[in-house]
């Protein structure tokens, strides 16, 4: 886990989600942060375990620990953006005291709010975000050199975390687009995930 | 009309022990919170109960999340927060809570009214009720004691059957409130 921001290869948020999804075997929650992280999620296939945010900037990780102490039984994962997660800095340190084992964290890293057009985030030029988590006090926190070894790192955050995995993507629009009915993206995953019978 | 039987608080409890009492007897168990004063007897004792999951959230905002997050899991969950730390919520609320419907049980340690010694305080507090009105989300303002557990012990299950969130305003005239230190 020594990969810097700066030497970790630029990859592709959409390949790098069919990657992801491909590793989930046991109905594990998946919460997509607003925007392209979302929609990107939505276009590697629907799994009705699944939650897409349709605001609320900032709060995947949030709504993802609150999923897993919910359900401590089931790994949950949150899908972040760089500029989202620098909103809400704070819940890395709350995650961190909590430690839940059943919680990874993916952040896409583009250095740009790309939804909004393009301006340029912190970490961009100098915020390092697995830095920050580390210090946060997330020690399994890491940058993906590569395709390879996100899969790697993934694999291994699913037998236990917390985890976050940091990946440098490139500029690409997200593939897909998300529906926008709030009440049916929250019943459909909570009948996925059993929160609702 | 009687209040709810609740599973174990004394006869002549405190504010405090009706509000923990009560979210036992309604099953919720995580209580996510950002510290408030007054609110610092309610949050030892929802400590003090194995029942209950509870930790400080960094921002209001972000206990929303998780309590959002607990509920589409299937566990019950309320929040606590200081009246300024409402102001920092509205996005929250009108973009997840509300459209998602999601019943999330928000306590407010009322300042800013009663005796406020701080004008920061007094006029945030004036932003609170209009916009859970412009929301359309279900308020109650508690200042008796005798109307504590019924109040909350119903909007819960209201909450929960309607899936809709509720907001509970804890006036100075229940708790006691902050007083200004002389």
């Amino acid at each position: 886990m020594s990969t810097s921001a700066h030497n970790a290869k630029v990859m592709n948020r959409f390949e790098l989600t069919k990657r992801l999804v491909g590793h989930l075997k046991h109905d594990e929650a998946v919460i997509g942060g607003i925007g392209n992280a979302n929609f990107d999620l939505w276009a590697s296939g629907q799994r009705p375990q699944n939650f897409y945010m349709l605001g609320s900037m900032g709060l995947t990780i949030p709504i993802a620990l609150g999923v897993a102490i919910a359900q401590p039984k089931r790994h949950v994962i949150a899908l972040e953006g760089d500029g989202s997660l620098l909103m809400q800095l704070g819940c890395l340190s709350t995650v961190a005291m909590l430690a839940p084992k059943n919680l990874t964290m993916v952040l896409w890293d583009n250095g740009i709010y790309q939804i909004t057009g393009n301006q340029p985030t912190a970490s961009a030029a100098t915020a390092d975000l697995v830095a920050i988590a580390r210090g946060s006090g997330l020690a399994k926190s890491a940058w993906a050199a590569d395709e390879d070894e996100f899969e790697r790192l993934f694999a291994e955050a699913l037998k236990g975390g917390p985890t976050l995995i940091a990946a440098r993507i490139d500029h690409k629009p997200a593939v897909g687009a998300t529906d926008r009915d709030p009440v049916q993206i929250r019943e459909r995953f909570m009948r996925g995930i059993g929160g609702k019978r | 009309m009687a209040a709810p039987t609740l599973t174990d608080a004394p006869a002549q409890a405190s504010w405090h022990e009706v509000v923990r009492a009560t979210l036992k007897s309604n099953d919720v168990k995580l209580v996510v919170y950002v510290p408030d004063r007054v609110f610092t007897p309610l949050i030892k004792a929802i400590h003090d109960d194995p029942f209950f999951t509870t930790f400080a959230a960094t921002r209001e905002e972000e206990a929303l999340g998780i309590v959002t997050g607990a509920w589409m899991g299937g566990m019950r969950a309320a929040v606590l927060m200081q009246t300024s730390g409402f102001a920092t919520i509205p996005n929250a609320l009108a973009s997840l809570v509300v459209p998602s419907q999601v019943p999330a049980l928000i306590f407010v340690s009322e300042r800013g009214t009663l005796g406020e010694f701080n004008l920061g305080q007094a006029m945030v507090c004036k932003t609170m009720r209009p916009v859970l009105n412009s929301l359309g989300v279900e308020t109650h303002t508690i200042t008796r004691q005798d109307e504590l557990a019924f109040i909350i012990d119903r909007s819960i299950k209201q909450a929960v059957a309607t899936q809709a969130p509720v907001t509970f305003i804890l006036s100075p005239l229940l708790t006691g409130g902050k007083v200004f230190a002389q």
